[in-house]
Formats: C-alpha cells, structure tokens, sequence
C-alpha cells in the first residue's frame, strides 16, 4: 500500500464530516459565485462598446459633442458674400469686430441665405453695451455718455457701423435703414 | 481557435458593421480633423476686456445654455489702493447684458472673463466617479451627457466654479470650448463675438500660433496655481487680487 | 439674487448637495457605528454588552438597507448608477460606494448575522407555517444542520467575519469622510483629518442608537434593563467622544492659527450663517453637554435611574450634535463662495424630491425596517416562536 497516494479511511471520513459541518458556509460562498457570474455577464452586455478606447470614458461621446448644431456662422462665412462691406470695415476702426458679434447668430441664414433673413439690430441698445463710458472701462477705449453725445439720436443718424471712425479719410456714408 | 469559413462570412460583415459604428463615433471621421495634431486653450487679455457681455450671450445661444447658469461669465472688480485681499467683484447676471456705470474714480477697475480651463490635471475628472467627464486627446474636458449621474461631484471639486447641474437634463455642464466649432475649424462663439480681441482661441500644439510669441513676451498667469490643476485659460495681466 | 450676499461665482448661488447629502453619511456612520458596538463583544470580548450584540447587527442592517435611498433620491439619472458597478471610476472616492457598500451588506453584514442565527433560523423553519416557514427555509439555504460542530465552525466564522467587519466598517464611513477631504477646491472640506472625524463620530452616533434602541425597546417589552450593559456602553460612548471632540478641536485649532486665505471667509460664516447649526447645536449643545453629563455619571457615584436618564439625555444630545456635524461640513462647505467673497443661503424645500419630508421619512424608515427584522429575527433570548407568531 502507497501511503502518501491513497488517503486513510480516517481522512476520507474527516472530510466528509466538515464538508457536512460547514457545507452551508460553502452554499453561502456559491450564492457569491453566482452573483458575480452573472454580474460578469450583464456587464459585458451593458458597458458601451467604445468605453476605454481613450481613456475611462466613452469614446463615442467625442463624435456626439463634436456633431452639435452650430449657431454662428463665423465671419469668414459672412465675408464671403458680403465682400463689399467686409472691405468698409476692414479699413476702419471696426476691423476686428466680428460680424455676429453685432448681428447676432446667423449660421441659419448663411446655410439658407433667401429664406432667412437677418434682423437689423437696433443700433440705441447696441452700440450702447460697449461705448457707454464708465470708469470701469480701459481709458484708452472709445466711450461717450449716450445721453450728452447724440441727446437720444440713434448711432447710426451720423456714424457707419461698420467704419465708424471720422479720422483721415476712412470714414463711409452713415448706412441707411435701421432702426430709429 | 478554428473558424469555419461560413463562421467567417458571418463574423467579417458584423465586424465591419461594428467598426463602423466605432468609428462614426470619433472625431476622426470628420474629414481633415485629428484629435492627436491639436492641443487647445485659450488667451484672454484683460486689458482689452471692456465688459460689454458679448461673450456671455453669444455662449448662451450657441450652447443653449440654461437661465441662471453660465458656461462663461464675466466679473468687474474694483480693487481699493492697497487692500488687495479684499476686492470689491460684481457679475450681475454673469455679466451678461454688460454692467451698470461705474461712477467712483478711486482705485482701479477690469473686467476678468471666466470660462473652464481646460485642465490639464483637473480635479472634476478625477472625481467623477464612472467616467462622465474627461479630458478629449487633443486637451479639450467634455461631459459624457448620457453617462453622467448628475451627482454633481464634479461641481463640488472645480475650483473655479465653472460647472453647473443643467436643469432639464439633469446632468452636469460646462464650456465645451465649443468643441462642435473648432473641431470644424471655426473659433469659440465667445471668441467670435468678442468685438476687442480679448479673448483668443489658441491651439498649443500649433507651432504658428500667436499664442507661443505672446506667452514668451508678456506677463501671463493661470487662475489659482496654487492648485495645480494645469489650467490652459492663460491670462494677459491679470491682477493679484483676482479670485 | 435673494439669500446671497457679497459675490459669488455665477453657478455658486444654488447648493448643489442638499439635506440627503447630510443624511447619508449620518446613516452609514449609524451603520458603522453600532457593527463596532457588536464587534466590542464578539472581538474585543466585552461581555458586558452581549445584550445589544444581535440587536446591534439588526441595527446596522436596518440602516444599511435605507442608506442608498438618498443618494437615488439626489442622483440627476438614478437609473444610471449601475454604472457605479459596471465602470468604477479608479480615482474617484465615490466610486468605491458601490463595491463597499455591497462588500459590507453581504460579506459582512448579512453573512455574520446568518452565522450567528443560523441555528435560530433552522429551529424556526422547522417550527413556523406559511409565508413565515417558506422565509426561514430559503434563509437555511437548504441546510439543516445545526450539529455541535456545526455550530462552532459557525462561530469561528464569524469571529474571522467580524474581525474583518472591523476595517470594512471603517471602510464604509472613512471613504465618505475622504469623499470631502480630498477636495482641494473646497477649504472647508479638504483635509486630511476628515475620514477620521468621520469615523470617530459615527462610532459615537452609532453606539449611542444602539443604547437608546436598548433601552427604549426593553422599557416597550416591559423587561428591566441591564445596568451593567448600559454602563459599559456609556462608558465606551464617553471615552470614543473624548477622541472625537479632541480631533475636531484639532482642526479648528489648526485653521484658527494657520489662517490661510480661506480663514477670514469661513471664520465669519461661522459666526454668522453657521452659528446655530455650529456652535450652539453641535458644540455646546451636541457634544460639550453630553460629554460633562457623560464626566458625571464616570465620576459621581448615582443611582441606576438618574444614571440610565443621564445616558439617555446624552445619546440624544449626542445623535443631534452628530447629525449638526454632517449637516455643517455639508451644507456649511457650500454656503460660503470659493472666491472667498461671498455667501448664500440654504433654501429647503419641504415636499420636493430632495426637501425636508423625504428627509424625515428617510429617518424614520429604518426604524419601519429594523421593526420587521426583529419581528423576523428577534433578538431576544427569552422570546420563543409562540410570542413572535402572536406578535404579527
């Protein structure tokens, strides 16, 4: 007889009493196995298939951020038929000033040009959000007090928006329409 | 593993349908755009700044962004002679329709534009606890907004208090650097309606950005380093009393 | 913007954590606080308090099963937080909630009270009918043995289980304590000595609901109270709220004499928006008064009455000084501005989803629930089957 291959009628019955001693504690144990089991299981199913590809997160959700609609056309959308008035205004002190900042969103207009028409801002409110002196304001910026300046007359009545300077020479005709 | 050539014919088209979808997902299936060439933040000169609000609303429109709450917003400070600790800041309705008149003279006055900053090392994505935050390859932190809990965590952990819980969906919110534009090579909403250049768009990986020649020769600071947080919102002369 | 005063950041005005926010960590700190109560018995061998070691676990089984009902409630998607199991965020504290939670409900919690009723268990379901006996045979899982042996492998079991239950009690508070102090954005939050605030003032808030359940349920069964468990109790309640109160004072002392640019904000929102909740509820009246009237009862020699009134004043002084402690570091780390400049105010809603009504509900639920446990599994030694069948 082998001892160390076969185990002793003692070792075998030993074993059979604890399996029935603490069998429950390894029913108890199964019930864990078969949760995770099937935790694994639902988890491969519910875990959006493009989580991980750059990081803790879904990579798909890139593409869906990036497809939002957009509102503002950009001024390079403007200036491409607008070309007259953007050549106005790039020899003026309104250079810099981007079309939409004072016309608004109008990505729904450069999409379908003759069904959407653009409003004419009101140039009393407009121009008053940034000229509107105040000691807040950098010095060096072109402010007035509305009321002392134009006495209530619109912007427009002796200044182009788009060129509204008067110095050497660059300043345009007043444009016309608007509102009053 | 042994696949028949019928398990084939079947596993290659599913396959592709898959890939497909994986990659309509990506940036990288819009033409000419690659997340990898492109590492964005953004310039704001507060001397340029006048507070007019622009940038507010055109934000708003752009993004839909809820009342009340605000992907970017502007305050006014008002810093006495020597107190600096304790500076006098307004941002009523986030600076949107502009601010009232100014009438004192004594101390200084300017205008600081706030928006996320993009951090490099931000402590919202490291707290959202499955993954609904995150920074994008090319720099950009964006919220997965059919992921996220709405636990709003990553609120309580911005230092900058750019984050907000929109109130319809339920999820959390904030700039986007309106990821939907310059991924299709437009500027912000914010930028494009700034009217004094103050704030500026810049790709840090592009080594022709104006952005790299200002950085080396102006005086330029983040929002609170003592954070650490990595912040790409670089500011042109921004005053130590600014919170 | 009414209710706020200086200047705020835009998106600051509306707290974003609400009163189910100061209730979670309060329930789970309950939780924690009564498993460390039953471990001074079955680990640390503090017979004294064998009478409350069942009802104890009962206890933190009751408030464990209400504890994720505020966080849904506060949840913008609740229908989402599967994702807290399937992708865990590996740096985020919040994370964790869901395998914690779950660790300590089933490895810990629900396997040491089965360990320790198994035999109740078996005997019931042999002995019960209906619904009851369908209960008891699914809680056997189909085991019937109750042998000698069986029984003592059980006990060595749960030994091991409760001396594991131990960290995984500290594990399950301290994380919610980390939740706050590891944020860097908020000064009144971002600590290091935050977990272990938590921690100890749960074990205090804990140990003292597990007395006043004592008692209250023993004076109900109109059975006497034993004054040696209650003294014991108390005794352990004292010292562990000495430990908190010195932790606390730590923090405020610290703050006081570094004052760092948050201080001169925080310091006058305490003395203005927090003076109730902070120094009046929690300090004087929530942890000063119990502990001088818990000094008293160590000290002064009183008889078993004034003695057993003294604990049961100091618990419920104790429970509010501890649920004004979460209410503070929650809602006060959001009334104050992080530019410093500015604060706001609180409003509670009282019928919304996240108002004062679901939050009193959500108190009282786990009362609803520990009642069924002990109709299920009554704790008590003396209680046979007939009493507990009658009883429904």
């Amino acid at each position: 007889m082998d001892y160390h291959s076969r185990p002793s009628r003692y070792a075998v019955l030993r074993r059979q009493r604890f399996m029935k001693d603490a069998g429950h504690l390894f029913r108890f144990a199964g019930l864990f196995v078969i949760a995770f089991l099937v935790f694994l299981l639902v988890r491969g199913y519910v875990v959006p298939k493009t989580f991980g590809q750059y990081g803790h997160y879904r990579a798909a959700a890139i593409g869906e951020i990036a497809a939002r609609p957009v509102k503002f056309a950009g001024h390079q959308a403007c200036e491409a038929c607008h070309s007259d008035i953007a050549d106005t205004k790039s020899k003026g002190k309104h250079a810099r000033v981007n079309c939409e900042a004072c016309h608004g969103a109008l990505a729904a207009h450069a999409d379908d040009p003759t069904s959407v028409k653009p409003v004419k801002p009101d140039t009393a409110v407009l121009c008053a959000r940034c000229h509107t002196a105040t000691a807040a304001k950098p010095k060096a910026f072109p402010q007035v007090d509305p009321a002392d300046h134009s006495g209530g007359a619109p912007c427009q009545t002796c200044h182009n928006p788009h060129s509204p300077g008067f110095d050497t020479g660059s300043a345009a005709a007043p444009a016309a329409g608007g509102a009053k | 593993m042994n696949i028949s050539r019928r398990h084939l014919l079947i596993l290659l088209p599913a396959a592709a349908v898959a890939w497909k979808y994986v990659e309509a997902g990506t940036p990288e299936a819009s033409p000419n755009y690659r997340m990898s060439d492109h590492w964005w933040g953004m310039l704001i000169d507060i001397p340029k700044c006048i507070g007019c609000g622009n940038c507010v609303r055109a934000c708003q429109t752009e993004n839909d962004v809820p009342d009340g709450f605000f992907r970017t917003w502007v305050e006014r400070y008002h810093v006495d002679d020597i107190d600096m600790t304790n500076p006098e800041v307004i941002s009523p309705d986030g600076g949107k329709e502009g601010f009232p008149v100014a009438k004192e003279d004594e101390g200084k006055y300017f205008f600081v534009p706030k928006l996320c900053n993009h951090c490099v090392d931000s402590p919202c994505t490291q707290v959202c606890p499955v993954g609904a935050t995150f920074i994008s390859p090319d720099g950009v932190v964006l919220v997965d907004r059919k992921y996220c809990l709405g636990c709003a965590y990553c609120v309580q952990a911005c230092p900058y208090g750019c984050r907000y819980l929109h109130p319809e969906k339920r999820v959390a919110d904030k700039c986007t650097l309106c990821y939907h534009r310059i991924t299709k090579g437009l500027t912000t909403a914010c930028c494009e309606a700034c009217p004094t250049g103050a704030r500026q768009l810049a790709d840090l990986k592009n080594p022709n950005d104006p952005i790299h020649e200002f950085l080396r020769t102006h005086s330029v600071q983040i929002l609170k380093p003592q954070m650490a947080t990595g912040a790409k919102v670089y500011y042109n002369d921004l005053d130590g009393s600014v919170r | 913007m009414s209710g706020v005063e200086g200047f705020m950041y835009p998106n600051e005005y509306a707290l974003q954590w609400s009163i189910l926010i100061v209730l979670y960590p309060f329930i789970t700190g309950l939780v924690a606080g009564a498993f460390i109560l039953a471990s001074l018995q079955r680990v640390f061998l503090v017979q004294a308090v064998k009478p409350t070691y069942r009802l104890a676990l009962l206890t933190a089984l009751a408030f464990l099963l209400d504890a994720p009902l505020p966080l849904q409630l506060h949840l913008g998607h609740p229908e989402r937080s599967p994702e807290m199991y399937f992708t865990p965020h590996g740096t985020s504290a919040m994370a964790m909630f869901g395998y914690v939670y779950l660790w300590y409900l089933m490895a810990v919690l629900a396997f040491e009270i089965w360990l320790d009723y198994r035999r109740d268990i078996v005997l019931w379901s042999q002995e019960s009918h209906g619904v009851l006996r369908a209960i008891y045979k699914i809680m056997t899982l189909g085991s019937n043995n109750i042998s000698e042996r069986s029984l003592r492998i059980d006990d060595k079991v749960g030994w091991i289980v409760t001396l594991v239950g131990i960290p995984s009690a500290f594990l399950l508070h301290g994380y919610v304590g980390f939740i706050f102090g590891s944020i860097k954005a908020n000064p009144w939050w971002s600590s290091p000595l935050m977990p272990v605030v938590f921690i100890f003032s749960a074990m205090v808030s804990g140990i003292a609901a597990v007395m006043l359940l004592y008692m209250a349920v023993t004076k109900l069964r109109s059975q006497t109270i034993d004054i040696r468990c209650v003294d014991t109790i108390a005794m352990y309640m004292f010292y562990i709220f000495i430990i908190d109160f010195s932790l606390e004072m730590l923090d405020l002392v610290h703050r006081i004499y570094e004052a760092d640019e948050s201080f001169r904000s925080l310091n006058f929102m305490v003395h203005t928006r927090l003076y109730l909740p902070h120094i009046i509820i929690q300090i004087i009246l929530g942890t000063i008064t119990p502990l001088i009237l818990l000094f008293l009862t160590q000290v002064v020699h009183l008889n078993e009455v004034a003695r057993k009134r003294l604990y049961a004043v100091s618990g419920c002084l104790a429970l509010i000084g501890i649920f004004a402690m979460r209410w503070n570091v929650v809602i006060g780390g959001q009334l104050f501005s992080k530019s410093f400049l500015g604060y706001t105010t609180y409003k509670i809603g009282l019928v919304t989803r996240e108002g004062l009504l679901v939050a009193i509900g959500l108190t009282i639920l786990p009362l609803l629930f520990l009642w069924a446990l002990v109709k299920l599994l009554p704790p008590w030694p003396e209680k046979n089957l007939y009493e507990a069948a009658a009883g429904d």
